[in-house]
């Protein structure tokens, strides 16, 4: 474990997190003890954000840190057999048919699996046929529909509907988010819940999977 | 009513007011019959008494519109942006079907043909990119790389023609080979300045400039044509004159991506302090190109990349602000009046943006999803404000949950005037029948 490391993320000093993280591998590091370093950092942003203490610039940083580091760390691991982090649950997340921004998107999808989630990106402009594949598939907990535009609603509402026609709607728990999404287009697209960032969606899912 | 001869001499309040007065008795517009005349002058008296925070007769309500006029009359998206008699139709049939007080001008849906001429890559398009029922939508990328904010800042309009436009206009690719035009000195420069335009590939841009000119030209005549019928003949004002953005969303959603421009919020600070500074002069002439004497003096600006989470408040401040501050201030100047839409939501802002050194009564804002008892709160007095009627609710409510809503709105927001009604976000999806109650309502509801 480096303390340092874990600040030098939090506070968002790129260049010297990622000098750091190459020095402590050339001295023996453990590849895995500094990824989760870098993922206990993650978890304090995920919090501030939570609290409004820092924002999505933050995320996005923290996401690019991240991948420097992991960048770094792969070889060795791979070199020593590696062992993958036990994921709490599956998900399955896309933004809506005719719908194609894919940022926040990214960023909700980045948390969950910071936060322990096996997730499925099926990109952007998903028509309701392939979430139910991926459902199929998959065999996820929960489904996220994200959408940016008003015209993003009924595509939300058919692809529950979708879900619902392939007897697959009891078998997960719909969240829905993004721009102009709210309470009121959660309850018109008969999704579960609406939740209104990143950090919001995790407390969902975690809340859904039953983990903490 | 003719600009003043002295009207250089007049204070910016002044300024404002020959502005507004000239808008109100429609300098240029010529009416079918005196009722539509007279409709028309009294909404134009609704907007400019809230624009200037009275209290006006009734509370006007304006419909901000996406694609639904279309989806309404029962065309597609891609019509509008395709078939200019559909796109005239129906802009007609939604503000005759639903009048609300304010005017949306059909110059929003731009023909589809003119893009593809260009090759246009920042946006995708009904049936470009995106189904043909869905709107417009920004496809962000890097136009503008991370180590060339020094190019820019250098000279901005020689980056435009030689590099941002060849990359955003496939069709004018070719432009990365020009020489700047700075090097047109002296007699003895002119051909070596000259002879790319001799080059076949060149030249075939300057073709797809004149052919993507013309249909621009056509449809802006058709556009006025449009925007004149609904004004003259149903008594409908147009509210939002020019249009500019905020300097440092040039960078952000133009040029850089909200991505690439969060990054270097860490990476680039000073870069994008120099480059939101140096648009400034750009940002305040832009709105001038659509006005005329009579035009509604607002200048539009949609707000984007400064919303609430997109950055810190100190960041709202520091990298945000300043230079917007500074285009507003230079049009409040010349009495135009700054008229902010808020997307997304501006909580964390409300205390940052009732700056003191903006005059009261000199800007508008319209807010999308910020809280707006808050508004209100911060507001009220020191600027006109409007928005957040939810538009989610127009398209999933019921018409009973719409009247409540609008009531509720105005008794939470009205008070003592500077005050009028529309929807947060444009609107693509809506129930006809929820659209009339939310019109209707707020003109039989507000009244003071």
């Amino acid at each position: 474990m480096s303390k340092e490391l874990v600040d030098l993320v939090v506070d968002m000093r790129e260049e010297e997190a990622v000098k750091l993280a190459e020095k402590l591998l050339k001295e023996g590091a453990e590849p895995l003890g500094l990824l989760d370093d870098c993922r206990e950092a993650l978890g304090i942003i995920g919090d501030r954000f939570a609290a409004g203490e820092c924002f999505v610039p933050e995320l996005i940083l923290a996401g690019e840190m991240l991948r420097q580091i992991g960048a770094l760390v792969k070889p060795k691991l791979e070199a020593s057999g590696g062992a993958t982090q036990e994921k709490i649950g599956r998900i399955v997340f896309g933004t809506v048919e005719g719908d194609i921004h894919d940022i926040a998107k990214d960023i909700v999808v980045f948390m969950l699996d910071i936060n322990g989630f096996d997730v499925m990106d099926l990109g952007v402009d998903v028509p309701a046929a392939n979430f139910v594949e991926a459902v199929k598939e998959f065999k996820p907990q929960v489904v996220g529909l994200s959408g940016f535009l008003t015209l993003a609603y009924d595509p939300m509402k058919n692809t529950v509907q979708a879900l619902k026609d392939a007897g697959l709607r009891d078998s997960v728990k719909v969240m829905i988010g993004g721009g102009q999404m709210d309470d009121n287009v959660a309850a018109y697209a008969k999704a579960d819940a609406y939740g209104k960032d990143a950090m919001a969606a995790v407390t969902l899912s975690k809340g859904w999977v039953g983990a903490k | 009513m003719p600009k003043p001869e002295n009207f250089d001499k007049l204070t910016p309040d002044e300024k404002r007011q020959a502005r507004l007065e000239a808008w109100i008795n429609h300098e240029g517009l010529e009416f079918t019959d005196p009722e539509a005349e007279k409709g028309y002058k009294e909404r134009a008296q609704l907007f400019a008494d809230v624009f200037q925070m009275k209290k006006p007769k009734r509370l006007p309500v304006a419909i901000a519109t996406g694609f639904y006029p279309f989806l309404y009359a029962g065309y597609s998206c891609k019509d509008a942006m395709y078939d200019t008699d559909k796109l005239g139709k129906a802009m007609k049939k939604f503000h005759e079907d639903f009048m609300p007080d304010a005017a949306a001008s059909a110059g929003l849906y731009v023909p589809g043909k003119v893009l593809e001429i260009l090759d246009y890559k920042l946006y995708h398009w009904p049936g470009h990119g995106v189904p043909e029922n869905t709107s417009y939508q920004c496809a962000e990328a890097e136009f503008m790389k991370p180590d060339e904010y020094r190019t820019y800042l250098d000279d901005p309009t020689d980056y435009f023609i030689r590099t941002y436009m060849p990359r955003v206009f496939g069709a004018l690719e070719p432009w990365q080979e020009l020489p700047p035009f700075t090097n047109l000195l002296e007699l003895p420069f002119i051909p070596w300045g000259m002879l790319s335009f001799g080059l076949p590939h060149i030249q075939e841009t300057l073709k797809k400039l004149m052919e993507a000119g013309q249909l621009s030209l056509e449809f802006a005549g058709k556009v006025a044509e449009i925007d004149n019928d609904i004004i003259t003949s149903l008594g409908l004002v147009k509210y939002q004159g020019g249009f500019s953005k905020v300097p440092y969303d040039v960078i952000a959603d133009t040029m850089r991506g909200t991505r690439a421009i969060m990054l270097d919020t860490f990476r680039k600070r000073k870069e994008i302090l120099e480059a939101s500074e140096r648009n400034i002069p750009f940002m305040t002439k832009m709105p001038y190109g659509a006005y005329t004497w009579g035009a509604p003096p607002t200048v539009f600006f949609p707000l984007h990349k400064g919303a609430d989470g997109f950055m810190s408040p100190k960041d709202f401040k520091e990298l945000y602000w300043p230079s917007f501050k500074a285009v507003m201030l230079n049009l409040i100047e010349d009495g135009m009046i700054p008229f902010l839409f808020v997307e997304g939501s501006y909580n964390q802002r409300l205390d940052i943006i009732t700056d003191p050194d903006i005059p009261a009564g000199s800007t508008i804002w319209y807010f999308d999803k910020t809280d707006m008892a808050e508004v209100r709160k911060h507001l009220q007095g020191w600027a006109c404000f409007s928005g957040n009627f939810p538009s989610s609710l127009l398209a999933a409510g019921t018409v009973d949950q719409v009247k409540e809503e609008v009531k509720k709105l105005i008794d939470t927001c009205a008070g003592d005037g500077g005050y009028y009604v529309v929807n947060g976000a444009v609107l693509d999806e809506a129930k006809a029948e929820n659209l009339h109650a939310y019109v209707d309502t707020v003109k039989e509801y507000g009244v003071y």
